[in-house]
């Protein structure tokens, strides 16, 4: 984090999302900004609303209420390819390898979005298994990985699309500590040597304290609390809703930026 | 009260076909398999109605159970022994699998039976009852109330025994059924049978309708799936409500158009209802 | 999602072996005609038509992963455009052949775009094409200006010598033509399979949703593959006119030959680029082999009407291939290769694949 993200324009605006599934609204007027080349993490128990957010950024429903704009564009309710073409590069929280295909095929249908010649788009393929470290299993097929690798292999493709933001569902979940400590150090690097900007939501502390420049919590599809992770570990409002305590129904009013 | 009349023959024959597309429903519903051999199970019970006959004289329609019976065990082995490594597979393997199955059985038939249709003569094949103006065919009231009367022991079934109910389960929540401790395999093969059941008592008192001979089945495969997409896949109501639309419309479209087109109607209303509402008209959201 | 054998990797190229192996089989398709008798002509007529339509299909399951049983429609649509102008105003079939390509890609885009549009997928989309395919049927059973149910036939000029504009002339005529179309057809998918569209496509088969969140328009994609799939199948409706001479809409838009144009690439490995050609030729060659059998068996004379013989054990062949090959024979054959040459790069859990250069 830098000073000079503070006088640029955020790249990613969310302003007052909702979305109802059948009566249930899963997310309730959320609204955060995620500075340009920084790392802001999604956080909140169970059913928070979570990923529900990402998809609505990413284009897997449409908001029923709000915009997202990306770096000036609105992109609210975008179907998810328009939205990949817009800067969106998103993993998935079961990790949605194409089986069949080898790890570079993986990656190489990402990076065919900005080089639609095949040899191009392998030599980008390949810059970026190298940076994720899974260039020599570049000929295997991509079944044949372990979840930390099919985690990484995710990563790449995203990507590989050449995207301005990247969304990372739970990405952390199922691996080791030792694991996520490598998949902490990729990200910090990647964040540093590329400038990308990074949005993620995640269950395992370890990760969001380490990574985030912000934190963004949810609890019941509300946002409850926003800001740098020292802040938000002590917050009241952030400890019940983790804790479970039953009382206060101030919890959902208290914690703003 | 000429369409009356042939509104009601559509509902009586559509009686039948609603007992055909049941025992599809089920499978399809609580399996999942694409049964694309049911029309040529359905033959294979109109075969058997027919050599019961033969033998003993006895009318199809009290057969009905001795060929629902022959049936089951057929469907039983047939899943135990060979679909049921199937269930996870892709659907064109299935079908595949289905197809070649569909294949054996006509060519059994034919090598069994030859080429010509055959047919039950019935002495009251001509008689009919006046009932209110309506001049109503015997053998298709017979075959109706037979069909009902099978659909009616199905639901019982379903709601009343532990079986049925542990079907239901199976269908509802595939895993959560295998954790409860039910034997999934030996249900689902209990499942076909029961559709291969349905489907030969439906042939059954098929044959009461129409002659038979080996290459009528894929007609009546295809027209089981119209009927259990039309209705709903997975709703017993549905496929008999489904029965008797299909039943009705190719009556009227026969009689309004063209004998030979009636069947365009039907796919017509197929594609209409995969198009815009593929849950039919009273199946679930669930797909 | 399924996991169908990735097709040849045409990218690395295929390896010298293959290269002479394809080579030799081509040259002895090209010579077969001056060696081979009338009968064996038009068993290999029938190979290539099957070969070119399965491969054809293959476009839209095995690439696209639409699952269409009822592409019967195509080759109809191809066949009796170009029939019906030729008879009735005398057009030439290649005229005739771009109308019958037209309505097909046009008939098949639709049915594509509205069953992905209404999210009609899997099984339910299956029946779908065949829903289209029998209504059409129907419709031309009824449909007088091209004969109806009656038929309708075209004028069988005296065979004096190849009429290629009119495609009217000896089988052999039609062998190279149908040889053509099939190594063209090949070139194509092994074309397409190189670019772009060919990683979308295979992307889309194993998960929309991903291949959607990397920037694929999955609607156009699958429109496109339809598309293709249903106009180059025309082109075979329309050599099949001109080569039988006549069109039942009972024959012609039948379930059962749309389940017909199934069997040789599923059973020759879905999705492969060379399994279409080995299963046309598998399932013809057992066919004939069974025809025999059966004629020698009917000469013993046993009680049975032996007229269902031949499909029993067809069906049987299926059954058994689909119980113990689900990936198909020309995948089965690749693994014998490899183990056979001790070679056993072959990644165990991909079936398919192609050994690289």
């Amino acid at each position: 984090m830098s000073t000079e993200n503070a006088t640029t324009q955020p790249l990613l605006v969310v302003e007052g999302i909702s979305k109802r599934f059948r009566g249930l609204k899963a997310v309730d007027n959320v609204s955060f900004t995620v500075p340009r080349g920084g790392i802001v993490s999604l956080i909140g128990p169970n059913g928070a609303g979570k990923t529900t957010t990402f998809n609505l950024i990413a284009g897997v429903y449409a908001p029923d209420t709000g915009r997202v704009v990306l770096d000036g564009i609105d992109i609210t309710g975008l179907r998810p390819d328009r939205a990949c073409h817009a800067g969106i590069g998103r993993t998935f929280q079961i990790v949605k390898p194409f089986a069949a295909l080898t790890v570079e095929e993986n990656v190489l249908v990402g990076a065919l979005r900005r080089h639609p010649n095949v040899e191009a788009a392998r030599r980008e393929s390949r810059a970026i298994l190298e940076r994720l470290g899974l260039a020599e299993k570049a000929a295997q097929p991509a079944q044949g990985l372990t979840l930390p690798e099919r985690k990484r292999l995710e990563t790449a493709r995203a990507l590989a699309t050449g995207p301005k933001i990247l969304l990372l569902d739970e990405v952390m979940a199922g691996l080791r500590p030792v694991e996520i400590d490598r998949m902490v150090t990729t990200f910090r690097d990647l964040c540093r040597e590329t400038g990308i900007t990074i949005l993620l939501t995640e269950h395992v502390m370890r990760a969001v304290m380490a990574l985030s420049d912000r934190i963004v919590v949810l609890h019941h599809g509300q946002k409850i609390c926003e800001g740098p992770p020292e802040q938000v570990a002590r917050d009241p409002g952030v400890l019940e809703s983790y804790l479970g305590h039953a009382a206060a129904a101030d919890a959902s009013t208290g914690g703003t930026h | 009260m000429l369409y009356a009349n042939i509104v009601v023959q559509g509902l009586l024959t559509g009686a039948v076909y609603a007992l055909m597309a049941l025992g599809l429903s089920v499978i399809f519903g609580v399996i999942r398999i694409v049964n694309f051999a049911h029309g040529e199970m359905m033959v294979v019970g109109m075969f058997a109605a027919y050599l019961i006959f033969q033998a003993t004289g006895i009318d199809p329609l009290f057969a009905m159970p001795a060929v629902a019976a022959l049936l089951f065990a057929f469907g039983y082995v047939l899943q135990r022994g060979l679909i049921n490594r199937f269930v996870g597979r892709p659907d064109y393997m299935q079908f595949l699998l289905l197809l070649g199955i569909a294949i054996m059985l006509t060519s059994a038939n034919l090598m069994a039976f030859g080429p010509d249709a055959r047919n039950v003569p019935l002495d009251y094949a001509f008689d009919s009852y006046e009932v209110g103006g309506l001049l109503l065919d015997k053998v298709r009231v017979l075959a109706a109330s037979g069909s009902l009367a099978g659909a009616a022991v199905l639901w019982a079934f379903f709601r009343f025994t532990r079986t049925g109910k542990a079907i239901r389960a199976c269908a509802d929540n595939h895993v959560g059924a295998q954790v409860v401790g039910l034997d999934v395999r030996r249900l689902y093969a209990i499942t076909f049978g029961i559709g291969a059941a349905c489907v030969g008592a439906a042939g059954s008192l098929m044959l009461l309708l129409v002659d038979v001979h080996p290459y009528i089945a894929t007609d009546y495969t295809l027209l089981a799936f119209i009927i259990v997409i039309v209705g709903g896949l997975g709703s017993l109501a549905g496929a008999l409500l489904g029965g008797l639309l299909i039943g009705v419309t190719e009556a009227l479209s026969g009689f309004l158009i063209a004998p030979s087109m009636k069947s365009m109607f039907s796919f017509g209303l197929l594609i209409l209802i995969l198009l815009l509402r593929p849950q039919g008209l009273l199946g679930g959201a669930r797909r | 999602m399924t996991t169908l054998p990735a097709p040849a990797k045409a990218a690395a190229g295929l390896p010298l072996r293959s290269r002479i192996g394809l080579g030799l089989f081509v040259a002895a398709m090209l010579a077969a005609p001056f060696f081979v008798g009338d009968y064996v002509l038009s068993v290999l007529i029938i190979v290539l038509f099957s070969a070119y339509l399965g491969q054809a299909w293959n476009i839209m399951m095995g690439f696209a992963g639409q699952l269409s049983i009822g592409h019967a429609l195509y080759v109809g649509l191809g066949a009796y455009a170009s029939a019906a102008l030729f008879v009735h105003f005398g057009l030439p079939p290649w005229i005739g052949m771009l109308v019958g390509v037209a309505l097909a890609t046009l008939v098949g885009s639709a049915i594509g775009a509205l069953g992905f549009r209404f999210g009609v997928q899997g099984v339910y989309f299956a029946l779908l094409t065949i829903a289209f395919a029998e209504f059409t049927r129907v419709l031309f059973d009824h449909f007088d200006w091209v004969g109806g149910s009656g038929g309708l036939f075209l004028p069988v000029t005296n065979r004096g010598g190849n009429d290629l504009v009119n495609l009217r002339g000896s089988p052999v005529m039609f062998y190279y033509l149908l040889l053509a179309m099939t190594l063209g057809v090949l070139a194509l998918c092994r074309a397409l399979l190189r670019r772009r569209i060919g990683y979308y496509w295979l992307a889309i088969r194993e998960d929309q949703d991903a291949a959607q969140a990397a920037g694929i328009d999955v609607f156009r994609c699958k429109v496109l593959a339809v598309a293709l799939s249903a106009g180059l199948t025309a082109v075979a409706g329309v050599l099949q006119a001109f080569y039988n001479n006549n069109l039942y809409p009972e024959t012609t838009f039948a379930t059962g030959r749309s389940v017909e144009i199934m069997l040789a690439p599923i059973i020759g490995g879905l999705g492969t680029l060379f399994g279409p050609v080995l299963g046309a030729f598998a399932l013809t060659a057992l066919g004939e082999g069974l025809t025999t059998l059966v004629g020698r068996l009917a000469e013993s004379g046993y009680g049975l009407h032996l007229d269902g013989l031949k499909p029993f054990l067809y069906g049987l062949t299926l059954v058994l291939i689909i119980a113990m090959q689900p990936t198909g024979l020309w995948p089965w054959l690749c693994r014998l290769g490899a183990s056979l040459s001790g070679r056993n790069r072959r990644r165990r859990a991909v079936a398919g694949t192609e050994r690289r250069a």
